[in-house]
């Protein structure tokens, strides 16, 4: 559209604006693609040295290459128990988080009663809460009450924070959803339930499984709300904080590299497929 | 289900009831706990009494008043940076990204499966002393033979920069993304610059994204202590480093209770002042 309304321009300033817009084009692309290499420029060293061979304690120079850290990723004491911790307690909290979090949103967004303000506000207030004080409030409540810290205060702790990026992620769906599907299934008899089990419980289940993933993601990478909570538990993050302290280990590399492997390969192929559909769905 | 057809005005408060009941046992109870403990005196050994002990808050606000300002002010500018750098990403996706949009936004998420305190860890690596980064800035005089970027505030504000960064840029880029590019033809068919088109009509329209960016980014760094941890040094410990310490080395509750309710505090006259200067309405219409 520039084009059109420089035809009119003399030939220089048509010249002059279109080497402009040129440049300007080009920069906006060039400096995005810096910004992927800033981003990715972490993680490469993550990976890298998740294959270097330390002579040392210290993990930061690089020495030499070697499977070893892969092949013997548990080869450090206590790393596999935080391991194990911290993916139970992914899975429990974000199960349990997703189905409360998926009933809030439901009822939200569904239908009309008191209180609906001050619920928005209760959902709202933990995400805008930092988290060390997330952290050290839950631990007085423990404290007063007397409460063993470990596996149960450290699970109670996660889903307490993952509910409400639960109903977030399932509300942003149910608002766009067409009720005249239950409607329809009403008028052909179904009752509210086979209604729900039927129409409404697919349609957003994408947003229940996107819930989910976001819930363990969150869950496993904690480390302040679980730094307060924990107890002599150890979860992965914690583990990398006292490994930290003395040199972590190129296995903590390993491990770090594994869980991103995994989450960006499902994110992907999430990504992949809806690009498909999409072109499926344009061309025909 | 009959019971619930027969009282339909009863569902949502059974819908909503286990979740509401969990955050308000273990999110609004607690806070009520932190602001009852802030109010005690005592010790550890001795056992803490609840004597409406203000003093505590003054006590916090005159022993770490440079914490406190530090920790505004490292939010602040990491804020204020992230923002600077993620927009022309996101006006870059938003407008430019066609049907690679959501592979290019994963791009932008991917770094975050990496775990925080690993990432932070290789930022370590990154900026030590005998790094790349040191030896091609003393190499061009920019630091001197010894000068370091470690253990400085440089590389912790560095480091909450780079660690909120998606919350930055993932509310600008869907306000960027919802704008109606018809509108900027319209600007450009009344003879406004590319540029004033910008200003006048992309800028205003993504401001929603701004200030929820803005507020997610900000919020979580004033509150961050991993960064002045790993990072840093003593002398750039920020508030949550000092509540962390006093929880859990010190033991002294009261103390570590107060800084949080004055971290709160803090932040939400950030947010109000920040609200007001942009107008109330950008922030209520972004808030849920």
């Amino acid at each position: 559209m520039s084009a059109v309304a420089a035809t009119a321009q003399p030939r220089a300033r048509n010249f002059a604006a279109s080497a402009w817009a040129f440049v300007r084009h080009h920069v906006l692309t060039a400096y995005s693609i810096l910004f992927f290499l800033y981003l990715l420029l972490p993680i490469a060293v993550v990976v890298m040295f998740s294959f270097n061979h330390p002579s040392g304690k210290f993990n930061y120079v690089w020495q030499g290459f070697t499977w070893n850290n892969w092949r013997y990723w548990d080869g450090v004491p206590g790393i596999r128990s935080a391991i194990f911790l911290s993916l139970e307690i992914a899975l429990f909290a974000s199960i349990v988080a997703t189905v409360l979090g998926t009933l809030i949103a439901l009822a939200l967004v569904r239908y009309g009663f008191r209180g609906r303000g001050a619920t928005n506000i209760l959902i709202f207030l933990p995400l805008s809460t930092p988290e060390i004080v997330l952290g050290a409030s839950l631990l007085t409540l423990f404290l007063n009450l007397n409460v063993v810290f470990g596996f149960w205060t450290i699970l109670i702790a996660h889903i307490m924070f993952c509910i409400s990026f639960a109903v977030v992620t399932v509300k942003a769906r149910l608002v766009g959803f067409d009720r005249h599907l239950e409607e329809a299934a009403m008028d052909l008899g179904a009752n509210e339930w086979v209604t729900f089990r039927k129409v409404t419980l697919p349609l957003i289940a994408p947003a229940i499984l996107a819930a989910l993933l976001l819930c363990f993601a969150i869950s496993i990478d904690d480390f302040v709300v679980t730094y307060f909570n924990a107890g002599s538990e150890t979860t992965f993050p914690l583990f990398v904080w006292g490994a930290a302290r003395v040199g972590a280990p190129p296995q903590v590399n390993v491990i770090g590299t594994a869980i991103f492997v995994v989450a960006v390969s499902a994110m992907l192929v999430n990504v992949l497929v809806q690009m498909r559909r999409e072109r499926s769905a344009a061309t025909t | 289900m009959g019971f619930l057809h027969r009282n339909r005005q009863l569902t949502p408060y059974l819908l909503l009831a286990p979740g509401l009941l969990w955050l308000g046992v273990f999110f609004v109870v607690p806070l009520g706990f932190l602001a009852y403990q802030s109010l005690e005196s005592g010790n550890f050994d001795i056992g803490y009494s609840f004597t409406w002990a203000w003093g505590n808050y003054w006590d916090a606000i005159h022993n770490y008043r440079e914490q406190f300002i530090r920790s505004l002010e490292y939010a602040g500018i990491a804020t204020a940076l992230a923002l600077l750098v993620c927009y022309p990403v996101a006006y870059w996706i938003a407008f430019r990204g066609g049907r690679w949009k959501n592979l290019l936004l994963l791009f932008i998420v991917a770094p975050f499966f990496v775990t925080y305190l690993i990432r932070t860890l290789a930022w370590e690596s990154i900026l030590s002393d005998n790094g790349i980064v040191v030896r091609t800035l003393q190499h061009l005089h920019v630091l001197g033979p010894g000068g370091r970027l470690l253990a400085t505030s440089t590389a912790v504000v560095a480091g909450i920069t780079y660690n909120f960064l998606p919350f930055m840029a993932l509310p600008l880029y869907v306000s960027l993304e919802q704008i109606d590019e018809r509108l900027l033809e319209a600007a450009q068919d009344l003879y406004a610059s590319k540029w004033k088109a910008f200003i006048r009509v992309t800028l205003p329209l993504s401001l929603p994204g701004v200030v929820a960016g803005t507020l997610l980014t900000f919020i979580p760094a004033a509150g961050d202590f991993i960064n002045a941890q790993l990072l840093g040094s003593p002398n750039n410990h920020m508030i949550g480093n000092v509540i962390q310490s006093k929880f859990l080395e010190l033991t002294d509750y009261p103390a570590a209770a107060s800084m949080s309710f004055i971290l709160m505090a803090a932040i939400l006259l950030a947010v109000f002042a920040y609200a007001r200067a942009v107008g109330t309405e950008q922030l209520t219409g972004t808030a849920v």
